[in-house]
């Protein structure tokens, strides 16, 4: 378990220094998509249309904040992380895509994206749930906000953070998987606990 | 005071008390978890819990930004007056709270799917109501996370099963819930009565301090033997895999008919956030689980 505190944008050669189980903080441009600005951007991408934003060596937040304004500026509240499996579908394009190199949320990812992530050079980092406040205080500046007509929680935002973190690395970009490790441990202690309990399968 | 006015005084300091600071309890078995997990990537979970729940503490901000569904349990004494105001002093308060602590609006129409951006809506703030002997309104609220709610489950099992149909309810409830409630997460199990009263048992259980087994030695047992079960899945904190996947288990029962063996697992998240004051027939308020938090 090594910590790793990285500045965007992270190269490809940085990112695949990246082990499952390390520690990586990071300093500088982080964007939340949720499911329908990942919609979007694919759209986008196959008409030949420019995103907003270049996300070139960026990491992808998948968070829907609570955000308010102060005069004319945009704070972030809260920004916990939401459940990525529903980003599964999109998130090989997204990668392939944009370059993306630190994908950002709870509760893991796929084999489709783990296979993505090891072709393009892309990490998975498992962010706390419910670690609201640790994720806005790390939020420097809300830098801009793109495509707000899809509602708050959807947009993106455009944070700037300092040392955006605890992500534990859960997907490498060698084909390792945390989640899916712990899915086959379970199946493996599944057993044992019905053995300990006197139970039949 | 008039009775309206304290209730929504207290119940409106209740919900803030609740979102911001976790009750002792939960701090100190997090804190047990932390020093006792083994997995490297579980402890990192554990310490962003600790570290986020002293940052809210610090800045009066809600430790989760899913401030949840709000319920409320109100223990009425049988002689506390004018019991009839007391629900719409608990809209009141929800109102006031969304608004200044603030709390994210959770209150959705199912039919139209709109937000009422207050946390009010038909039945919500839900109430459950016990009348108990006295002149004491004990008020208890509980703000509940869609994380771990989505993952509650009941069960029509399998008379001839027995206690052990139960056990394999509740791991494989678990198990399916995954890292998707949170974990570390706290269950209230229950079992018996029907399909709706294991569930409210269930979740009701949620609100027993986790340092306070079952007084029933048998069913103490239970609940150690589940909680054991449970932390042997390796599941972990978040799901990254470690021995913390649940703090507590806290059993419950009701009768059940000879034909039916209902059950009942209610998940709470890490964030377990909950809140009891009792308000006295002289107007005196006494916070129980957040002395000092007002
Ligand atoms: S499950 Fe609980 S801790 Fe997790 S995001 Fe929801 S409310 Fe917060």
């Amino acid at each position: 378990m090594t910590e790793y505190h990285f500045k965007t944008p992270i190269s490809e050669e940085d990112i695949r220094k990246l082990k499952v189980n390390d520690v990586l903080y990071i300093t500088g441009t982080i964007v939340t998509a949720r499911d329908q600005a990942h919609r979007r951007a694919l759209e986008y991408f196959k008409e030949g249309k420019q995103l907003p934003v270049n996300l070139e060596g960026l990491a992808v937040f998948h968070c829907g904040p609570v955000v308010s304004k102060e005069g004319d500026k945009w704070v972030a509240v809260a920004a916990g992380p939401t459940t990525s499996t529903r980003m599964d579908i999109f998130e090989d394009e997204f990668i392939k895509n944009f370059k993306v190199r630190v994908v950002i949320g709870k509760g893991g990812m796929g084999k489709r994206t783990t296979d993505a992530m090891a072709k393009y050079g892309a990490v998975y980092g498992a962010f706390t749930g419910g670690a609201a406040i640790l994720a806005a205080k790390a939020i420097k500046k809300v830098k801009g906000v793109e495509w707000l007509d899809l509602g708050t929680p959807e947009a993106l935002w455009i944070f700037e953070v300092e040392d955006f973190g605890p992500l534990a690395v859960a997907i490498d970009s060698h084909g390792n998987n945390i989640f899916m490790d712990v899915a086959k441990n379970v199946e493996e202690n599944r057993k044992k606990i019905y053995q300990k309990l006197g139970l039949q399968i | 005071m008039e009775i309206a006015n304290v209730v929504e005084n207290v119940a409106f300091n209740l919900i803030k008390q609740a979102v911001i600071y976790l009750p002792e309890d939960v701090k100190q078995a997090l804190k047990k978890a932390y020093a006792e997990e083994t997995s490297a990537a579980g402890k990192t979970q554990l310490k962003a819990i600790l570290d986020n729940i002293e940052l809210a503490e610090k800045y009066k901000a809600p430790i989760c930004q899913d401030t949840g569904t709000i319920i409320f349990y109100a223990n009425a004494g049988a002689d506390v007056k004018h019991l009839d105001k007391i629900e719409n002093a608990l809209i009141n308060a929800t109102r006031k709270a969304t608004k200044e602590v603030p709390l994210r609006p959770n209150a959705v129409d199912p039919f139209t799917q709109k937000n009422s951006g207050d946390n009010t809506g038909r039945f919500i703030p839900y109430i459950n109501w016990d009348i108990v002997p006295g002149d004491t309104l004990e008020l208890t609220v509980m703000t509940k996370g869609g994380g771990s709610e989505n993952v509650c489950t009941t069960g029509m099992l399998v008379p001839g099963e027995g206690i052990n149909g139960l056990k394999k309810f509740v791991i494989e409830a678990v198990i399916k819930a995954g890292s998707q409630p949170c974990p570390p997460t706290i269950l209230g199990v229950a079992m018996g009565g029907g399909s709706d009263i294991a569930i409210k048992l269930a979740k009701k259980a949620l609100l027993k301090p986790l340092n306070e087994p079952n007084p029933n030695p048998e069913i103490a047992k239970l609940e150690k033997e589940l909680y054991e079960a449970a932390n042997m899945t390796g599941i972990g904190p978040m799901g990254l895999g470690g021995k913390t996947t649940v703090l507590g288990v806290h059993v419950e029962y009701a009768f059940r008919h000879p034909a039916s063996f209902p059950a009942a697992v209610a998940f709470n998240c890490w964030a377990a956030r909950r809140a009891t004051a009792r308000i006295h027939a002289d107007g005196t308020v006494e916070y129980v689980t957040h002395k000092g938090r007002v």
